[in-house]
């Protein structure tokens, strides 16, 4: 079989650039609305077309040619709308979610661990970003990587109750706890109660984040500089979440979610890889928190509902559990959509929820669903 | 002394009402093996109905109390119990096959949807709503205590509803289709029994008495709001968990059991009423660590 061509792959990166930075630059709802359902039909023809299947062919075997279009698809729009605070902001808060969702993608997608506070451990971050620059004089970069591991730590309360129990019982304890963790929250004088608390900018290397960027004749918004910041993040925990998915590491998780007994008969330590993926996921949550809250700049206990969690939720079932790149444009696709349709903004919450009902009723394996470890099909290419 | 039976009122209050939305959760598992996430929006629902049926009686002159509460009583209860079977019909019997997370999200989503639906379709829902006090609000006095009328009456009405559910499926033959069904689904269907027909009309028992304990707790705390069913809803499957899913008895007990700690641990504990929230959740993740089926474990055999 010959190695299927990049050009496909290429060639979508490209059409997918250009059609967010239009979607972005779109000003009117009648133009979102025309460019949604441009978007409808052209995926409903490509797939009649078989052009999907080419397409992800051509992904699946160059890969790295891919990934590189796919940042510089990222970084042509971020260019293109340097100075628009409010499309940079935009873009940075999909990166962040993005993270975040990659960590409850090794929760719910690799290990089965579900997890449904999600929001909870972006709250974590946010808040240890905050009190951190309130009440500290750390360094304030150093928020990012203590948010990870307080969300981390926070997160290792749970381990005990979430080994323990399965379905509906785990989903009741995290469930219990990301409502816990919103009322903490509102009744706590320390981190702000419901008024909340302001985050102070990140400074590294005496570089402030929040001041624009002046480079000769270059001038970007200030929030271009988290941009960079949400991309490297992002960057990271993809390769990271990707090549734990296809290590003997991903191959544990996965037999561990399919099924239980028989991965504990092959010696595989339950409880370990559970705490592992767990913990993990709620680091990555952490993190995103920790930038996110830099961004915000001011976070209150609304910011952290049982709603949002269930946001992050709907992201990783929308793109297809356990699917990274399915991952990525469904959160670009949750955040980008309720901003660019203003009369969604109120509806949002019950707009997804309805989304993943269809999608479990009709297509429950998500919209891209995660491909097969295939490994005969690969050791035959090569040959 | 006094303060203590204060409580003691209030955590009883609390105590029906949390097993009343346990029955649903219980009922529910009993037939199907699911866990209906959406059940305390389904109770949310099912108060702001009241509600609108209180404004509407008003627009329409009718004034007597009684008879209001009646109306709202019924209406509210009636539309849940319609509302119950749809979501069986339509989200719940589907999956039934499906793997158990789907159904989890699925209800979970659709009490997203329902608590949505309340907020943005109500007006002004994002607030919270003044209930009417209906019943009668004589206090009997016996030296510094003060016994409302309307609170004996909440009470007695809870219980007599505990009861009746419990009569229904102890004492009636429908009753015994449904302990039937729940029991062993297949052989139930081989007596005769019409499977779906007895899991919708469960699920349409439970989201009435869930409308129930809605306008309990509206009568009772005079205010209502669109996230009431969300922490009734984890209250009430704790407690159903506590007591052992699919028991009613169970459900009943592990009301009054939690109702009864909230209440202790809001006297007891020093840092006072602010945090009784986090506490009770707090304990509910204790509890589920400690028994992770409940307080009469769940029988688990598995075959591989």
């Amino acid at each position: 079989m010959a190695r299927p061509s990049p050009l496909p792959a290429l060639a979508w990166a490209a059409v997918a650039t250009l059609y967010g930075i239009v979607f972005l630059g779109a000003e009117s709802e009648r133009e979102v609305g025309a460019l949604l359902a441009l978007a409808a039909a052209a995926i409903a023809l490509g797939a009649r077309l078989r052009l999907v299947d080419k397409i992800r062919a051509s992904i699946g075997s160059n890969e790295r040619a891919f990934d590189v279009a796919a940042l510089a698809g990222v970084l042509v729009a971020a260019f293109w709308f340097h100075e628009e605070h409010f499309v940079i902001l935009m873009m940075t808060t999909a990166l962040l979610l993005m993270v975040a969702s990659l960590g409850l993608t090794i929760q719910f997608g690799y290990a089965g661990v579900v997890n449904f506070a999600g929001a909870a451990f972006l709250g974590v971050g946010c808040y240890t970003a905050g009190v951190l620059t309130k009440y500290t004089a750390l360094p304030s970069f150093m928020t990012l990587p203590l948010g990870g591991l307080m969300a981390a730590l926070i997160g290792s309360i749970l381990i005990l109750p979430v080994l323990r129990t399965r379905g509906h019982y785990a989903a009741l304890v995290t469930i219990a706890f990301g409502i816990l963790f919103k009322v903490f929250l509102e009744v706590n004088d320390t981190l702000g109660g419901p008024q909340g608390i302001q985050v102070k900018p990140l400074v590294l290397f005496g570089w402030n984040f929040n001041s624009p960027i002046r480079i000769g004749d270059f001038t970007a918004s200030f929030y271009f500089s988290y941009l960079l910041l949400a991309l490297v993040l992002l960057l990271i925990s993809f390769a990271l979440v990707r090549r734990l998915e296809r290590s003997w590491i991903g191959l544990s998780l996965d037999a561990i979610r399919l099924d239980e007994i028989a991965s504990a008969c092959y010696g595989l330590d339950l409880a370990r890889w559970k705490v592992f993926a767990f913990t993990l996921g709620n680091f990555l949550a952490g993190v995103a928190g920790a930038a996110y809250g830099h961004v915000l700049g001011f976070i209150a206990p609304n910011n952290f509902t049982f709603g949002d969690s269930l946001i992050l939720v709907s992201i990783i079932l929308l793109g297809g559990i356990g699917n990274l790149w399915g991952v990525a444009v469904a959160a670009a696709f949750v955040v980008i959509l309720p901003e660019k349709f203003q009369v969604i903004q109120e509806y949002r919450f019950a707009l997804y929820a309805v989304l993943v009902i269809l999608i479990l009723l009709f297509r429950p394996q998500g919209l891209l669903p995660r491909q097969l470890r295939e490994y005969v099909g690969r050791a035959e290419r090569l040959r | 002394m006094d303060i203590a039976l204060q409580y003691l009122i209030n955590g009883l209050m609390l105590g029906v009402m949390y097993a009343l939305v346990a029955v649903g959760f219980t009922l529910f598992f009993g037939v199907l093996d699911v866990i209906k996430f959406s059940h305390g929006d389904v109770l949310t629902v099912g108060v702001f109905t009241a509600l609108a049926t209180y404004l509407a009686l008003r627009a329409a002159q009718v004034s007597s109390p009684i008879l209001q509460l009646i109306v709202i009583s019924v209406v509210g209860m009636a539309a849940m119990a319609a509302l119950g079977a749809v979501i069986a019909r339509a989200l719940v019997l589907p999956l039934r096959l499906a793997p158990a997370l789907n159904t989890l999200l699925i209800t979970l989503m659709l009490g997203t949807v329902l608590r949505e639906g309340v907020r943005l379709i109500f007006p002004d829902g994002s607030n919270p709503k003044p209930f009417p006090a209906l019943l009668p609000t004589t206090a009997f006095s016996w030296g510094h205590f003060n016994l409302r009328l309307d609170s004996l009456i909440l009470l007695v009405a809870g219980v007599a509803m505990i009861i009746a559910v419990h009569v229904l499926i102890n004492k009636t033959k429908l009753g015994l289709a449904i302990r039937a069904v729940a029991q062993d689904g297949e052989t139930a269907r081989t007596m005769g029994i019409n499977f779906t027909f007895v899991v919708l009309i469960t699920f349409a028992i439970g989201s009435a008495v869930a409308a129930f304990a809605g306008v309990m707790n509206g009568l009772y705390y005079n205010e209502i709001n669109f996230g009431m069913g969300l922490l009734l809803g984890v209250f009430g499957f704790s407690a159903a968990v506590v007591g052992g899913l699919g028991n009613i008895y169970g459900a009943i007990l592990g009301g009054f059991l939690f109702a009864g700690l909230q209440t202790v641990g809001a006297v007891a504990l020093p840092f006072a009423s602010a945090y009784k929230d986090v506490f009770a959740l707090a304990v509910i993740i204790a509890i589920m660590t400690w028994r992770p089926t409940g307080l009469i474990a769940e029988k688990s055999s598995e075959r591989v």
